[in-house]
């Protein structure tokens, strides 16, 4: 089940300062996980451009790096959405910008857009760099949904290829499932209680999910739960950035609406204000 | 789990501790209620009925432990105006409704109300409340009753009134103002002068003691009529069976204009606001550290006040100061609350007519008193030590409900905090950006010690206060939590005030709450509130020593001990003593400690009551580390109110062997058999034939004290003589 899930990965090519850093992480990512890897860009067709962008990939050519470079005119968010499915892409990267002076990191609008849409895995970062920077601590959501073994599984995949030393799976405990409010000392220990309960509950379904993964990909990995208080979907991204997580990996969100912007919910809260590079699995 | 107690027969055994703070609660709340009626324009039953209602509803159906309800000082102001601009009738109205709305809020569980508001702003509209209070009732304490428009006026003419009193001519007002001089003295007075016998009866019921004995002097010794002025007496107050009969009437014509809503609104806050901050304040006072259970509190509160209102009462508040008394007098459930009214029944069934000889000088005094205490220099000096701006916004809150009223005076707190907070962080996208985004995440570490982690983000004020207050709250007391700032750009005041009160409940019950994180804000400067009340200003005395240090000093090299004069506010030891169940120690100073640390001979500060009840102690104690285990005891010397206490259930321990001992000490302790045991006779000669201290162990030490104030150097060579020998006799 495991083999291989990211076989294309994606990358929108702009040539913003930013162009050596974000081919080059594709490009050890592509070699990372054996996978093609295709360069979008936005535009007209020039030798001038590609030239660059060849240039850029030299070394990893020379690794044998399996790459097609694609140019396409019209709408950015279109354009990257319609050929990543006609490539069949599974894994798509986009960069996040950074806030002038400030250590925060937010998507801009069209990447936000794509993150939205994409139908496959999509991969944010929020510092790319030339130089290799090691991914130490994967964290990942262990939320009650269909969806969360195979994030999970995803999690372990990538932690393996890139060699990481550490996976927390978190869970997020809401108040709505606590669902006892702390009024007095009675009404504490009650909460306290139904608090351990769900939190055994949770640790028992992530620990069977975790021994349903090939040993291959868990053996070296330390893994680690761990239960959180807090918003769903903002508290693991408040989480990653307090363990100082180098990936966070979640869910693909179940369906955005307007209402959903308005009241960020979810990945919505992630995608406002991202803690690391957040992996979402589709 | 701990084992469930046996309720009833617990609840049965406190009865008559209850029984008896009751009795002394209601001594206070006697004079209080008429007087705050009186203040309010309202018939001066009106306040009695209020705490007989409350008592009687809030002690059945509220969730808070030993909480005493009644009138409140903060509701004077909008009563006042209710009933000026509506009418008596409508006024009783008003107050039914905000009772409703008091119920409301109780149901949407908005007991978290009043982390609302800024905490300075809140300061500021309780000293205007002071002020108002203070400022017309001066007039009235010195025989001179005036009516103006604003509130302002009222402060601006006491200057003249106390020029005008020192010319009457008319005999009658030079007897109202005295009265009320005398009064206010006792007030002041009262909580200086710390003997027992003058403790057992509250300022309040001295000042009504010491009017209607006056009264009848001059009835049966001198013949002669009571030379205060007619008007500055009481007017009639009916008898019981008047009250129950003859029902006020509650008219609701008024219900449909704005004037009537706006009272509503005003009592409704006001009420809520004065009951949360004080059910929050006696809490910290509770013996057995409970918790109140606010939401409930608020339902019966707003149950009681709309009783009250249907029976000629006014807002049924939880009143602080009434709470503190009944904390200290032993009170340990509700039933206080209800024998408090219990016994003011009693009064006005026993004693109504009697009440009309209370002079009103004498009776606003005390509420001039309250009203100083509400907006005393030391609360400005103290938020002026926190931070200019916070002086900025108190004043801001305090003006503009002098001048526009109290729901204008405490919006405009909110506003000039939210401008503040704006200007001090030169960023106004911090606050819009991140105001609803849950920035607090709690978590529980994973290692041996498992204690809680709460991480806060962006920023965390007033506004936002209620998240890490609703995950603090999910965290019983015996835990370890650590408060993480380090993500967060901007803690304000409120916040940090907050954390140090649940930091407080935190030790004392036992576990530990940490906050960190704010260093970093230290560097860049950006947090001046933090930086303040994280970093405290360390003060060193040791340069210019008292001339009493001095001695101390050379005491210390005279019996080869060492000593400190610095503050230290390692004072955890102190909480296992019976005698610091109510009280909260400060710090200790001057220390002096011998070699094998185990005797320490210290000056403390600790403070009696919370909020603006709170009275500050100084001491100087005697601890020593016993090295055995001893039974948990309290040795004093017997007094006529042991005797007293005694019936209200604190029974002596008698020795059949040592009468003489039986007679003169008052020894008390949960476990007889273990202290008869303890109380060897050679321990039992030894305090035959020495001084009497009060004396305490908690189990593994002792601490020995004489009075409640700073001993001088003689008295401390004597107490450690005192302490050396007695350790010797018990090792």
């Amino acid at each position: 089940m495991i083999n291989n899930i990211f076989h294309t990965i994606g990358i929108g090519v702009a040539f913003s300062p930013n162009l050596k850093a974000n081919i080059y992480e594709a490009a050890r990512l592509s070699l990372f996980f054996e996978s093609k890897l295709v360069l979008i860009h936005v535009g007209d067709q020039s030798s001038e451009k590609e030239q660059q962008i060849l240039d850029i990939l030299q070394p990893f050519i020379e690794e044998n790096l399996n790459y097609e470079i694609v140019f396409k005119t019209g709408e950015p968010v279109d354009v990257i959405l319609s050929i990543s499915e006609e490539k069949k892409v599974s894994l798509l990267i986009l960069g996040a910008l950074q806030k002038e002076n400030f250590v925060k990191y937010y998507l801009g609008s069209i990447a936000r857009k794509i993150t939205r849409q994409a139908k496959c895995s999509i991969l944010l970062l929020i510092k790319p760099s030339v130089e290799r920077l090691p991914c130490q601590h994967v964290v990942v959501n262990g939320l009650k949904n269909p969806k969360t073994k195979q994030t999970i599984s995803a999690a372990y995949y990538v932690s393996h290829k890139l060699q990481s030393k550490k996976i927390t799976i978190v869970e997020e405990i809401t108040k709505q499932e606590v669902a006892v409010s702390v009024d007095d000392d009675k009404s504490l220990r009650k909460s306290v209680i139904v608090r351990e309960r769900i939190k055994l509950r949770e640790d028992s379904r992530v620990k069977k999910i975790i021994s349903e993964i090939p040993e291959a990909y868990t053996c070296g990995i330390q893994t680690k739960t761990q239960s959180i208080f807090g918003k769903r979907g903002y508290s693991i991204g408040h989480y990653a950035q307090f363990v100082r997580a180098d990936l966070l990996v979640m869910n693909a969100p179940e369906k955005t609406s307007f209402w959903d912007r308005l009241f960020p919910h979810d990945i919505e809260h992630i995608l406002s204000e991202l803690p690391t590079d957040v992996l979402i699995i589709q | 789990m701990t084992p469930k107690k046996n309720n009833i027969s617990l609840f049965i055994k406190q009865l008559p501790k209850n029984i008896f703070s009751g009795f002394v609660v209601s001594l206070i709340a006697l004079p209080l209620g008429l007087g705050l009626a009186m203040a309010s324009d309202a018939p001066a039953i009106a306040g009695v009925i209020t705490a007989i209602i409350g008592g009687v509803i809030v002690s059945i159906l509220g969730g808070s432990h030993v909480t005493i309800t009644g009138p409140g000082n903060g509701l004077v102001g909008v009563t006042l105006v209710a009933i000026t601009t509506l009418g008596l009738e409508s006024a009783y109205a008003a107050i039914v409704c905000s009772g409703v709305l008091l119920m409301i809020l109780g149901f949407l569980r908005m007991g978290n109300l009043a982390d609302f508001f800024p905490s300075s702003a809140i300061q500021g509209m309780l000293a205007a409340i002071g002020l108002i209070i203070l400022g017309k009732q001066f007039h009235i304490m010195f025989g001179h009753k005036i009516s103006r428009e604003n509130t302002i006026d009222y402060l601006i003419e006491i200057p003249y009134t106390i020029n005008d009193a020192l010319h009457y001519e008319n005999t009658g007002l030079i007897y109202a103002a005295v009265a009320g001089v005398i009064s206010l003295l006792i007030m002041v007075f009262y909580s200086k002068i710390r003997n027992k016998y003058l403790q057992l009866i509250p300022a309040p019921m001295w000042i009504v003691l010491l009017s209607i004995g006056f009264s009848y002097y001059f009835e049966l010794v001198l013949h002669q009529d009571n030379p205060i002025a007619k008007d500055y007496m009481i007017p009639a107050i009916p008898s019981f069976s008047e009250i129950t009969t003859q029902l006020p009437e509650v008219s609701f014509l008024n219900v449909g204009s704005l004037a009537f809503w706006g009272s509503v609104l005003s009592l409704t806050l006001i009420a809520s606001i004065e009951s949360l901050l004080s059910i929050k304040a006696v809490d910290k006072l509770d013996p057995e550290k409970r918790r109140s259970n606010v939401n409930r509190d608020l339902k019966a509160i707003g149950l009681g006040t709309i009783g009250s209102g249907f029976l000629g009462g006014l807002n049924v508040v939880t009143v602080i100061a009434r709470s503190s008394v009944n904390v200290n007098n032993g009170g340990t459930n509700r039933s206080s609350n209800f024998f408090h009214a219990f016994f003011l029944v009693v009064f006005i069934v026993l004693f109504s007519t009697q009440l009309t000889r209370i002079p009103l000088p004498a009776l606003m005094a005390i509420l001039v008193y309250t009203g100083y205490k509400l907006a005393s220099p030391d609360l400005i000096k103290k938020i002026f030590s926190v931070g200019k701006e916070q002086l900025i916004i108190f004043f801001v809150t305090l003006l503009s409900t002098l001048k526009f009223g109290l729901i204008i005076g405490i919006s405009a707190g909110v506003l000039i905090t939210i401008i503040i907070h704006f200007i001090i962080n030169k960023n106004v996208t911090l606050f819009l950006r991140h105001w609803v985004k849950p920035n607090v995440l709690m978590f529980r570490e994973d290692d041996a010690k498992s204690s809680y982690y709460v991480s806060v983000k962006h920023f965390c004020t007033f506004a936002n206060f209620y998240r890490l207050k609703q995950k603090l709250d999910a965290i019983s007391e015996e835990n370890d939590v650590i408060v993480d700032f380090s993500m967060c750009e901007f803690v304000d005041h409120t916040v940090m005030e907050n954390l140090n009160n649940y930091q407080g409940t935190f030790t004392k019950k036992g576990g530990h709450f940490d906050i960190v994180g704010l260093d970093m804000h230290d560097a860049d400067s950006k947090h001046p509130f933090a930086l303040r009340k994280t970093v405290p200003v360390p003060k060193f005395f040791g340069y210019n020593l008292t001339k009493r240090q001095e001695n101390l000093e050379n005491i210390a090299i005279d019996y080869g001990l060492e000593y400190s004069p610095d503050k230290n506010k390692e004072v955890g030891f102190l909480n296992e003593f019976l005698y610091f169940k109510t009280k909260q120690a400060n710090y200790v100073y001057n220390e002096l400690i011998d070699k094998s640390k185990d005797v320490k001979l210290f000056d403390i500060e600790f403070s009696e009551g919370e909020f603006i009840a709170k009275e500050v102690i100084r001491t100087s104690m005697l601890h020593i580390n016993l090295n055995i285990s001893a039974p948990v005891f309290s040795l004093d010397r017997e007094s006529l109110i042991d005797k007293v206490y005694a019936l209200a259930g604190f029974s002596d321990i008698n020795f059949e062997k040592h009468a003489d001992f039986s007679k003169r000490f008052h020894l008390v302790g949960e476990n007889q058999d273990n202290i008869k045991a303890f109380f060897s006779d050679d321990l039992v000669r030894f305090f035959e034939s020495n001084p009497y201290y009060h004396l305490e162990s908690n189990g593994s030490s002792l601490l020995i004290f004489s009075k409640q104030r700073i001993a001088s150097t003689k008295e401390i060579k004597a107490l450690l003589d005192f302490g050396k020998r007695l350790k010797s006799v018990i090792s």
